[in-house]
């Protein structure tokens, strides 16, 4: 039988949005407050959903350990207090909440062996969130 | 077609064993859910029912019905019991919110018939949960 597993995780960063294929001016009109070259920060929560049969030996789609550790250390750790514009998967692409529900469900696709990686949703502040699926709809 | 959500609470312990296995194998796998004195957990239950607004009462599904349902055959079933012991499926059945989110499907789906059950989530908590829409 199929499921659905969801967990919630945390972190802190600062990015600031700016694109340097729009001029200063087109700069400040699209992303206003968030242009500040500053940068300012947000608690994000990150939710990962995983897919697949109900293993009989074990009751789980996979094992959160397995989740956790990978979430911990590939994501956490890397993303976790950091300015995301400094780092290598942002040079060209705008850290808006969008480029990274997308940066980190590829991570996710890419190096999670344990299960399928069914969605990513992640909330920029309460009053926001994004849902990233790899381009499948997503399912209510 | 619209979708309709209630939700409801119970809190029950449980542990995570299985009898095939080893101490040593249940111990990797299953980590401190493994403890045989059972730990607890506050469950929130999310129901959602899908169907066309009946014109007359504007409804998908009567909630009270609705809610009295899931509590006759999901709260009132569950609430302060531990689940590996007084449940009769979890006693061969490891229950894990996995296998919770499956069983609260098949108690309501035999019992349901104001409107179509589209998805049962299952919170063991705020941060985890499960979603099970009667797939194979």
């Amino acid at each position: 039988m199929k499921a659905y597993l969801t967990k919630r995780y945390w972190f802190s960063a600062s990015h600031r949005l700016h694109s340097e294929s729009m001029t200063d001016r087109e700069n400040q009109a699209v992303y206003g407050k968030c242009n500040n070259p500053h940068g300012h920060g947000h608690n994000y929560a990150l939710e990962v959903t995983v897919a697949g049969p109900v293993d009989p030996k074990t009751g789980m789609v996979c094992n959160l350990a397995d989740l956790d550790d990978f979430v911990n250390s590939k994501i956490l750790e890397r993303f976790g207090h950091e300015n995301l514009n400094t780092l290598q998967e942002f040079q060209g692409v705008v850290p808006t909440t969008e480029n990274l529900c997308i940066e980190l469900y590829n991570i996710l696709e890419r190096g999670f062996r344990h299960a399928q990686i069914e969605k990513v949703r992640m909330e920029e502040t309460m009053l926001n969130s994004f849902e990233y699926t790899g381009g499948r709809p997503v399912r209510t | 077609m619209v979708y309709l959500t209630r939700k409801a609470e119970f809190s029950a312990s449980h542990f995570y064993h299985n009898p095939e296995l080893s101490a040593e194998e249940n111990k990797r796998l299953f980590g401190k859910c493994n403890n045989p004195n059972g730990h607890g957990h506050n469950y929130t239950v999310e129901i959602t029912v899908k169907g066309e607004v009946d014109q007359r009462s504007g409804f998908v599904v009567d909630l009270k019905e609705l809610k009295d349902l899931m509590n006759r055959e999901v709260i009132e079933v569950l609430d302060h019991r531990f689940l590996n012991k007084e449940i009769a499926e979890f006693r061969d059945r490891i229950p894990t919110t996995e296998n919770l989110a499956i069983s609260v499907w098949n108690r309501l789906q035999e019992k349901l018939n104001l409107a179509q059950l589209h998805r049962v989530r299952v919170y063991e908590t705020p941060d985890l949960f499960v979603d099970y829409y009667g797939e194979a």
